[in-house]
């Protein structure tokens, strides 16, 4: 081997390690974000007190508080930002444009006129009502986006921004003229996980787990696909059905989050960007990064909408904008825009 | 437009007449259409003097008018920007332009009494200041259309939070009222309204124009730009002014009226099967589809009158998808 | 020999990565220089201090005595046309069009299109073989045909000092020589042109003026008939070999001994 070889392999390793390394700081503050997040609130609760509550419960007070409420939110909270910074990294890695984000495909939108059109019905009512349209929406907006721009990278975006405008446009139209379904949607449109512990989660969790294992499996054949149609092929990807199966994973997970916590718009569109650096262009890294960044992102929002005025929440897709968006403009300062 | 004079373009040369024809027809049907239909007849006498109409020339007239200029101005800011960051999705209200704007509205409606003039100060000071913040924040050395782009994913994203805030806060009349402004409306355009934009949009064209040919040199990459002789920073500057000023303009009339900037290019240049995204096709797409939307706008649910916003947006989706899947068929 | 292009003590940085230091090059007119070298020594970059892409940190670039950051645009990009490594074309353009924004800089608002303006594209097509692909599209072409083309517009920009970032890439062996053989034949009309090249021995037979780069200096320059040598080629490539002369020209033949295991 040349001296140019034997060095660029040991940049090379030097760099896996650190990736690594990254990687399991970046779950070990998640782990401690988590605990944190479950002492705070209206009743602040130790740290070392939410750890007994979790393997040894006694039935005190704040043990209640621990298990029944801040838990199942923390849980919701990983669960929803890692479904919606990994729908993120997949919808840019497949469409190669930086301004996309999962709602692209129609998600959001969709489930938005879902429920607007529910609303304006009279059946949406209700937490599991708002949960049933929104999925519904969602995947019917997706199917239609996906029949009609599958093809191209840029006919897919166009497609989804089409869909999204026709969507919003008549969903608004419906809107300003019932005001009552303007109030609920106003509500409904704002993500926040407050309260939402309350309705049945283990049905979109489910769904949100399996489709994440999907990701990290399908990020492989994912990466040749980065490299253009004819090297995929030879590497072994079947390129149609990597490109379905990963249009179908930001559905399920962009669609499940949005069901259960309403439109937190910006963890998608932004999350991937943040980790674009470290993983150094490979789609598996690229998909651990935002497994692990978008709970951190959104664990941290939540506590801060938990604590930021005297009394009541702020929804947590306001606070995720503010902490997503400096990150952002930080890392783009510092690390430049990257390429895809 | 670097094209021997003898060999027009065979294609854009038809598309501009029938683009223009629409112009015209939609300009006609909105002088015409109202709470009383007047006959084309009395349309064209009342435009050569030899009738008298209150309503048609101090109502309908200024409304077509802006209709057709604002329509003209927002697709070529949505072209402009979609040249400046390479990017078919770089339009004014992807990075955050729009957003401002409303947040300026917000203000005059919540905290102030919400006029009209209130409200076109508060949204184009609105979206001047993001403009700037944008702009300080993506300064560098070098021009990266990307960076530009991420940062105003960035500072939209922040932008918008602040809105859905103020809108979540606010009493459900506000809101509405705020919501319905965001939508965009050409309702109760009248002549004292237009002096202004009418000049300062003219204006923005009209320097827009001269350097065209440059912006689409620029479209083929910095070096070949550079060394075949554009001025690379001086025709950028421009053209976010222009395309800054084109959008700011309108949104103070009319509110932010979003779809038309990102699908008019696009639109444009696939029915003239040009390279790039120009200028020309984007404008009069832009024209025929707001105008186009404003009547629909009144027509649908009369008497109620639709924000056209709306109706833009639905009917610009609908005719991309349909673009889209023609472009499918044809591959 | 003059030399109205020079690079004089240029230190060209990206950032804080730096490339050159104080290099001092003088492009002797009417020849055809060669910039030869390893892969990052700074062949590129330092074509794009000489067409005014890449400001240096310290030292200027001159043309005709002139800083050239002193020109105006379009009057210098009458005299200096550049063809980058990666250049980018529009959706959906074709050949013909992309061949015409060559005469970009000797258009203006009142001079849209002239006979001369037209003959320069014919001419230019035909030159770079590319006139029967006139009416394409440029993304349907194979990467060898839209080399080409994009050589055509360089050429209808009608400058006397052409530069070229590596222009036989993706050619094939026959259009390599034919375009080598097109800039030797433009230098004969009286043109100056300066090539980075990846073939040492392409280099060597074409260039009246070699450059060898490494890390971002020049190690040597000369005609190449003069400076190669076994040596030479060891010590900007790294690579073992002897240096014979070309049975058909002459000039200096590089064998590697380099037997790959």
């Amino acid at each position: 081997m040349t001296v140019a070889g034997r060095a660029s392999e040991a940049a090379g390793n030097r760099r896996a390690v650190p990736q690594t390394a990254l990687l399991v700081g970046g779950l070990v503050l998640l782990a401690a974000l988590a605990v944190l997040s479950m002492g705070v609130g209206a009743r602040h609760v130790a740290p070392g007190e939410v750890v007994r509550a979790l393997f040894d419960y006694r039935g005190t007070d704040d043990h209640v508080v621990v298990r029944d409420v801040r838990a199942p939110r923390a849980l919701l909270a990983v669960a929803v930002g890692a479904a919606l910074a990994v729908a993120g990294a997949l919808i840019q890695t497949l469409a190669r444009n930086p301004l996309a984000e999962p709602g692209i495909l129609g998600v959001t939108a969709g489930a938005g006129f879902a429920v607007t059109l529910g609303s304006a019905a009279g059946l949406a009512g209700g937490r599991a009502g708002e949960l049933g349209f929104a999925v519904a929406g969602s995947v019917a907006a997706a199917l239609l986006v996906v029949a009609v721009g599958r093809g191209s990278p840029l006919r897919l975006v166009l497609t989804g921004v089409a869909v999204t405008a026709v969507l919003n446009g008549v969903a608004l139209g419906l809107r300003l003229m019932l005001p009552d379904t303007f109030d609920l949607y106003r509500f409904w449109s704002v993500g926040t996980l407050a309260g939402r512990e309350q309705a049945s989660l283990s049905w979109p969790l489910t769904a949100i787990a399996v489709s994440l294992a999907g990701a990290l499996l399908l990020s492989r054949a994912l990466n040749a696909l980065t490299l253009g149609e004819n090297v995929a092929h030879t590497l072994g990807a079947d390129v149609g059905r990597v490109r379905l199966t990963t249009l179908v994973l930001i559905t399920v997970l962009s669609g499940a989050a949005t069901a259960v916590a309403g439109p937190i718009l910006f963890v998608g569109l932004i999350v991937p960007h943040l980790v674009r650096k470290p993983a150094a262009g490979s789609v598996p890294w690229l998909i651990a990064y935002t497994m692990v960044l978008g709970p951190v992102l959104l664990l941290a929002a939540d506590m801060a909408a938990r604590v930021l005025l005297p009394t009541g929440e702020v929804p947590v897709a306001i606070v995720t904008a503010f902490l997503g968006g400096p990150m952002l403009i930080w890392a783009v300062r510092r690390y430049g825009a990257g390429s895809l | 437009m670097n094209v021997p004079r003898i060999h027009f373009e065979r294609r854009t040369a038809i598309l501009v007449g029938v683009l223009v024809a629409l112009m015209l027809g939609l300009g006609l049907l909105g002088l015409c259409y109202g709470a009383s239909w007047a006959p084309p007849g009395k349309v064209f006498a009342v435009l050569t003097g030899s009738e008298h109409s209150v309503v048609i020339r101090d109502w309908r007239l200024p409304r077509v008018l802006a209709g057709l200029v604002f329509g003209a101005a927002l697709g070529v800011a949505g072209a402009i920007f979609q040249n400046l960051t390479r990017n078919p999705m770089g339009s004014p209200d992807v990075i955050g332009l729009d957003a401002g704007a409303y947040t300026g509205a917000l203000i005059a409606l919540t905290v102030l009494s919400g006029t009209s003039a209130q409200l076109a100060v508060g949204s184009v000071a609105g979206g001047l200041v993001v403009a700037a913040a944008i702009y300080l924040l993506s300064l560098e050395t070098g021009f990266s259309g990307l960076r530009l782009v991420v940062i105003g994913i960035a500072v939209n994203a922040m932008v918008t939070a602040v809105n859905s805030w103020i809108v979540l806060r606010a009493d459900l009349e506000v809101a509405i009222a705020a919501v319905g402004w965001s939508a965009g409306s050409l309702n109760g355009v009248g002549w004292e309204d237009l002096g202004i934009p009418f000049t300062v949009i003219a204006v923005l064209l009209a320097l827009m124009t001269t350097r065209a040919h440059a912006m689409h040199q620029a479209s083929l990459g910095d070096p070949i730009a550079v060394t075949t002789g554009v001025g690379l920073d001086r025709l950028r500057l421009l053209m976010v002014l222009v395309g800054v000023g084109c959008t700011a303009t309108v949104t103070a009339v009319a509110g932010p009226i979003a779809f038309i900037a990102l699908a008019a290019p696009q639109i444009g240049r696939r029915l003239a099967g040009a390279a790039g995204v120009p200028l020309l096709p984007a404008a009069l797409t832009g024209a025929v589809l707001l105008q186009g939307a404003d009547l629909l706008a009144q027509s649908l649910l009369a008497p109620v009158a639709l924000p056209v916003g709306v109706v833009s947006t639905a009917i610009g989706g609908c005719y991309l998808i349909w673009l889209l899947t023609k472009e499918v068929r044809r591959a | 020999m003059t030399a109205r292009l020079t690079a004089r003590d240029i230190t060209l940085r990206y950032g804080d990565r730096v490339v050159s230091t104080r290099l001092t090059l003088d492009i002797p007119d009417g020849a055809f220089t060669a910039i030869v070298g390893p892969n990052a020594c700074g062949k590129s970059t330092l074509l794009s201090a000489l067409v005014r892409l890449l400001k240096p940190h310290s030292g200027h670039v001159e043309f005709d005595g002139r800083e050239v950051g002193a020109f105006g645009t379009k009057a210098l990009a009458k005299q200096l046309g550049f063809l980058p490594q990666d250049p980018m074309a529009p959706d959906d353009i074709k050949v013909r069009r992309l061949v015409a924004r060559g005469r970009y800089p000797h258009q203006s608002m009142l001079a849209l299109w002239s006979p001369g303006d037209q003959a320069a594209v014919d001419g230019a097509m035909a030159a770079a073989g590319v006139s029967d692909l006139a009416d394409r599209p440029v993304q349907e072409l194979s990467g060898g045909q839209r080399q080409r083309v994009w050589m055509a517009m360089v050429l209808a920009q009608r400058t006397p000092y052409l530069l070229l970032d590596e222009p036989t890439s993706f050619l094939d062996i026959t259009h390599q020589y034919q375009l080598l053989g097109l800039l030797a034949r433009l230098r004969n009309e009286g043109r100056t042109v300066v090539a980075v090249l990846h073939d040492i021995n392409q280099a060597c037979r074409f260039a009246d003026h070699l450059v060898a780069m490494k890390a971002g200096a020049v190690v040597a320059e000369g005609d190449p008939g003069d400076i190669v040598d076994a040596t030479l080629i060891k010590d900007v490539f790294d690579l073992p070999s002897v240096v014979v002369p070309d049975p058909v020209t002459g000039t200096p033949m590089v064998v590697p001994t380099l037997r790959g295991e």
